[in-house]
């Protein structure tokens, strides 16, 4: 008996061909541009990071001292705004998947989604003329009765725009992407899981605390990974909101905020010269270190529980 | 077939971004047609304070020079300057006059051996103003100023503010000042102020950037201007056009409390000399921030356009020379007071210019 196989011919189609080919050329351009933006940002530095005392701006006598405060102010706003953005986001998500009824999931869903359309423009409008007047009567009130409580240390800003403020217009732009993932996340978890944990007597929050959350932290975390990211890098929101100074604090509610590096570069750019724009563009690369930074360590969260992750 | 329709849209985004360039390029020169022999290009950088007033100038010019196209693009003053002199802009605007260093270094866009001209083209009086619920008029002295704005005084019912306005209700409150956030010619006109008028006081030296860590500071005069409208009990700095809406401190000259006006401001730089040590015709003024004439309002921003005496390339001066003289002139003046807030130069100061202009070649 003989068995008839095909002659293994390969053949190959000029679609496959073309189609590996741009692949290849789209994978590579991003290298390409990402090395061209690092080559940029370092060749320009190198002015700034050997400059002489006295020749950079905030009369900085060194590189150093100058990006101090805006990598600590940078940080530390977006790092306020994952903190009020979190559970935000996981309580929207976790109703949108397993609470909301179907319809009203929809809509929902739709309008954090359109959130994410608004152009950071126009939420910087919203911080300066809707939101700061509303909360400085709060932030005064909060400087008078736990002013001892070293976040709230008195005087209150007159304007309200403070890096709180500032952090809760950011909490707002990152609310749509991490809501979105976590809803996909908490939606891929498996029925089985779920009816299992309900089967034992578990109530729903049980439920979603031992089946869902557990499954999807991975994806939580990249969530909040990618909210980060976004908040670090955002410009006009901040650089319209905030009221910046040369500082290193953690005062949530005074006039004197310490800058981030995006807005910074926005309020000194267009009058800059000579070294000036020199420190501007190193600071820049500092902002470049620390997003590849924090984009690392979600890669290797998320690679750590790749196999439970949605979000890769 | 994915990809044809990708390229399609490609194509159509090409098109229509071309056609909407085309555009905003063909709007300016509406209107009537005269027949003009000039023609050509002119790119200036600058000052973000002319911005607007370069707007109306342009499209004036256009409409009277069908063949002319000029480009003024605010990225500020300093770079501005550097684009001047670097070759790569053939104007500049400025809140400063060049440096003796910029002098020295002469302009790529200037014939070898000729030197670039400072011309006052842009006028702005700098308010006080403030939001403090029922208080018209505050009448200010440049101590007081330099001492709320180096916050030195922080209270609305200071002694020292109560003795300058007798009978005012001064609430009993804290000041909450405000500044620019950005590096601008309105702080460094301020300061500038401040240091002739009040030098005690005002120890920082003059510069671009705020030199105090107090208070509130806010980007751009629109910035500034939501930020006092926002909040009870503020005052800052801003360039008078956009004060509207807020309360304007009065400010004493000499003896008497003046009110801001554009005849003031200008009245102020006609009167100045030119700084010394300059080229012919070089026009940098050093104002007299400390002067006691009646009316006067020294508290005043001066812009100007920075061009070559005599040109690399002769079709640029001739443009250069046909503008410089447009912007400088009676009606452009007016205009720019209209749509941008301006003061008008004074008719000597005009006269000045026009000598001046005369000569670029």
């Amino acid at each position: 008996m003989t068995t008839e196989t095909a002659p293994a011919r390969r053949t190959i189609r000029i679609g496959d061909r073309v189609f590996s080919g741009s692949t290849v050329v789209a994978g590579c351009l991003i290298l390409l541009v990402l090395a061209a933006v690092a080559v940029f940002l370092i060749l320009q530095s190198i002015p700034a990071l050997v400059a002489k005392p006295g020749t950079l701006p905030n009369s900085a006598e060194n590189f150093w001292v100058y990006v101090w405060p805006l990598v600590f102010g940078t940080i530390w706003a977006a790092a306020i705004a994952l903190v009020i953005a979190t559970p935000l986001s996981l309580g929207i998500a976790l109703f949108i998947s397993h609470y909301a009824p179907r319809r009203l999931a929809q809509t929902l869903g739709y309008l954090i989604d359109l959130l994410a359309a608004v152009p950071s423009v126009v939420f910087g409008l919203w911080g300066i003329n809707a939101l700061a007047p509303f909360v400085q009567p709060f932030y005064a009130w909060l400087t008078e009765n736990f002013g001892w409580f070293p976040l709230f240390a008195p005087p209150a800003s007159g304007t309200g725009r403070t890096i709180l403020t500032v952090a809760i217009v950011l909490a707002v732009m990152i609310l749509p992407i991490m809501t979105a993932i976590c809803r996909e996340v908490f939606l891929q978890t498996p029925r089985l899981h779920e009816e299992a944990a309900l089967a034992l007597g578990a109530t729903r929050w049980e439920m979603i605390r031992i089946a869902v959350l557990p499954f999807a932290r991975a994806g939580i975390v990249s969530a909040m990974m990618l909210g980060l990211g976004r908040a670090l890098g955002e410009t006009m929101a901040v650089a319209m909101v905030l009221s910046p100074a040369v500082v290193v604090n953690f005062f949530l509610l005074t006039s004197l905020n310490p800058n981030t590096i995006a807005s910074n570069i926005a309020l000194q750019f267009p009058e800059a010269t000579g070294i000036g724009v020199n420190a501007l563009i190193a600071s820049g690369l500092m902002l470049f270190v620390v997003t590849l930074i924090v984009n690392s360590i979600a890669r290797l969260i998320v690679r750590r529980r790749r196999a439970f992750s949605g979000a890769n | 077939m994915k990809l044809e329709r990708y390229a399609m849209s490609l194509v159509l985004l090409t098109v229509s971004a071309l056609t909407l360039s085309a555009c905003a390029a063909n709007e300016m020169r509406q209107g009537p047609q005269r027949a003009s022999a000039l023609s050509g290009t002119l790119n200036g950088i600058g000052s973000s304070a002319q911005g607007p007033a370069q707007t109306t100038w342009i499209a004036g010019f256009q409409t009277a020079h069908a063949k002319v196209t000029i480009n003024y693009d605010p990225q500020g003053s300093g770079a501005g300057r550097k684009s001047f002199l670097g070759g790569s802009a053939d104007f500049a605007g400025s809140d400063a006059a060049l440096s003796d260093t910029e002098l020295a270094s002469g302009s790529k866009t200037c014939a070898p051996g000729t030197g670039p001209i400072d011309l006052p083209n842009y006028i702005s009086p700098i308010a006080i103003a403030y939001n403090v619920d029922g208080l018209k008029d505050l009448r200010l002295d440049a101590k007081t100023i330099a001492e709320i704005f180096t916050g030195a005084l922080t209270s609305w019912n200071d002694p020292a503010l109560a003795r300058l306005n007798p009978g005012a209700q001064l609430p009993d409150a804290a000041i909450h000042v405000v500044h620019r956030s950005d590096d601008s010619g309105t702080t460094q006109n301020f300061s500038e102020y401040l240091k002739a008028a009040a030098p005690e006081v005002w120890d920082a030296a003059v510069s671009q950037t705020y030199p105090y860590q107090i208070g509130d500071a806010a980007k751009g005069t629109s910035g500034v201007a939501d930020a006092v409208k926002n909040a009870k009990n503020t005052i800052t700095y801003i360039d008078d056009s956009g004060a509207s809406g807020l309360g304007k401190a009065q400010l004493k000259v000499g003896d008497e409390f003046v009110r801001i006006s554009a005849e003031g401001a200008a009245e102020v730089v006609a009167a100045s000399p030119t700084a010394a040590g300059r080229a012919e015709n070089d026009l940098a003024i050093a104002i007299d921030r400390t002067t006691t004439a009646k009316n006067a309002w020294p508290l005043v921003l001066v812009s100007y356009f920075i061009t070559c005496v005599q040109y690399q390339d002769p079709a640029k001066g001739v443009l250069a020379k046909a503008y410089a003289g447009y912007i400088t002139g009676d009606k452009a003046q007016q205009d720019a007071a209209t749509s941008a807030g301006s003061a008008p130069l004074s008719p000597a100061l005009r006269a000045k210019v026009a000598a001046a202009v005369a000569t670029i070649k």
